[in-house]
């Protein structure tokens, strides 16, 4: 019996080692926020789509893996890579080191800054310290938005955080928020051009500092997961060769 | 006391989840939640008082439009409750403009009107229930004694009626205090809320929610604890007599 049962414990041991060990992976898991316009969402016939879907189908199929998309609601999104529920993610995260103590960046795939968004009676130019004073400002919470507010306005401002960015437009249409900072895109997609109200872009684009707004962003892979990592980096860099990069971007972004 | 501040920033020192700062938004966040959960209790209590006689009334159509009230909000989830009142209030046009938007743009009184309605409905058939099981004798004893309705109802079954529901009710409290945990998915920064936004923030779920969740077990245990206390005063009479 005692026998047995150290063999058999052996066994486990044996087991938790090999699976700590990189795998090679012929499917491939990606975690997802949806939706997220236009980098990730999902058609009126609920086909997931958007750039990074786009591009991550594209990496994929030069890799010679199967992609499976999986959706996660963004404030739990590195906790549910590092639990293993799924192995990539993708979905326009900006590379920072705080992430980085966390998770393996691929390269870069798109840079993209942020602005902020408002109702164009709120007659404000620039965001600071002064004009923000008193105003309720929305963020989706945990993004690198959320962190550069709270660090920076949350003395003054009241800060509203949302789970998805459809909950924040809602409330945005509902006069609920005077201001939101949000990646500029999809501040472009869900306000500017939303029906439901008259918003304008306050001030520059932010893409400063870089301890908050990083280095473009990366698909995030376990610290482990290395050879993953470089897989997808190759795939990118050719893709980006033969203008399979290109193509994409300007079905989402128009000639730039 | 310099040592124990001492001890105190040694204890937080090296790591990143207790901070000065994240504790201060658990504060916060036991603030909200406190303030959330009594509020809603005391005014739902006070709702619920009148419904439950109203509602254990032999006419029905004095019973029947209560019995639908606490039909409706015992049958739906509270947090569609939370959401219809939250995000379903706008779409009321001019809303924006009346003089109700005060307390609407807040997430704080959606949240107050729901999980009062919520609590309100509960209580309301927690209390009917002790109307309904007042002893036959009581109520022939105090017609005996010529009694009108009123009376009987404010001497007799109402008093009677309060010690049997207490410890369905010290349940319905606890119920509560955990139901406002959904009180962060319109921006509330309750208890949950504030470990959602470490656990977001960090990117560690273990410790913000355990610390939480010891948090609810402590709140749970003071109300245990109130009600039992209530319970011993109250129904000291229910006790075997020691000779």
């Amino acid at each position: 019996m005692k026998k047995l049962l150290s063999v058999s414990l052996i066994g486990l041991a044996v087991a938790a080692a090999s699976s700590a060990q990189a795998r090679d992976y012929d499917h491939v898991r990606i975690g997802v926020d949806v939706p997220y316009v236009p980098m990730e969402y999902r058609t009126a016939e609920g086909d997931l789509t958007g750039f990074d879907i786009d591009l991550g189908n594209a990496m994929c199929e030069e890799i010679g893996v199967t992609c499976e998309w999986i959706e996660q609601e963004w404030d739990g999104i590195i906790p549910g890579l590092l639990s293993r529920n799924y192995d990539a993610v993708m979905s326009s995260m900006t590379i920072n080191d705080e992430r980085r103590q966390q998770v393996l960046f691929s390269e870069p795939y798109i840079t993209m800054p942020s602005a902020w968004f408002a109702a164009s009676d709120l007659d404000i130019d620039e965001a600071n310290e002064e004009t923000l004073e008193g105003l309720t400002i929305g963020v989706q919470r945990g993004t690198l938005q959320d962190n550069y507010v709270t660090d920076n306005y949350g003395r003054v401002a009241d800060i509203s955080r949302y789970s998805t960015a459809d909950d924040m437009v809602l409330d945005m249409d509902a006069q609920r928020l005077d201001i939101v900072f949000l990646d500029f895109p999809i501040g472009q997609s869900t306000l500017i051009e939303n029906e439901n109200g008259d918003y304008v872009i306050v001030g520059e684009q932010i893409t400063e500092p870089k301890e908050y707004f990083g280095d473009g962003f990366g698909i995030a892979f376990r610290q482990r997961d290395q050879a993953l990592a470089d897989k997808f980096n190759d795939a990118l860099a050719t893709l980006k060769e033969d203008g399979t990069y290109d193509e994409i971007y300007t079905r989402y972004f128009g000639d730039e | 006391m310099p040592d124990i501040s001492a001890w105190f920033n040694d204890l937080l020192s090296g790591n990143l989840i207790f901070t000065p700062t994240t504790l201060g938004y658990y504060w916060d966040g036991l603030v909200t939640t406190t303030q959330l959960v009594f509020l809603s209790l005391v005014i739902g209590l006070v709702l619920a008082v009148p419904l439950a006689i109203l509602r254990s009334s032999k006419r029905k159509w004095i019973s029947l439009p209560v019995y639908l009230y606490t039909y409706v909000f015992r049958g739906t989830p509270l947090l569609v409750q939370l959401y219809i009142i939250y995000y379903g209030v706008v779409f009321f046009d001019g809303i924006q403009e009346s003089v109700f938007w005060p307390i609407f743009r807040e997430a704080f009184y959606p949240a107050l009107i729901a999980f009062t309605l919520n609590t309100a409905a509960y209580t309301t058939e927690i209390f009917r229930g002790a109307i309904k099981a007042t002893a036959k004798g009581e109520i022939e004893a105090a017609r005996a004694y010529g009694m009108s309705q009123s009376l009987m109802m404010r001497r007799i079954i109402i008093p009677s009626a309060f010690r049997r529901a207490l410890p369905a009710y010290g349940n319905e409290v606890i119920f509560m205090l955990h139901a406002s945990a959904i009180a962060s998915v319109v921006t509330l920064m309750d208890l949950t809320g504030a470990a959602r936004y470490v656990y977001s923030r960090f990117y560690t779920p273990f410790e913000p929610f355990l610390f939480v969740a010891l948090i609810y077990l402590c709140l749970t245990f003071a109300i245990l604890f109130f009600f039992r206390f209530l319970e011993k005063k109250l129904l000291a009479h229910l006790k075997p007599q020691t000779p």
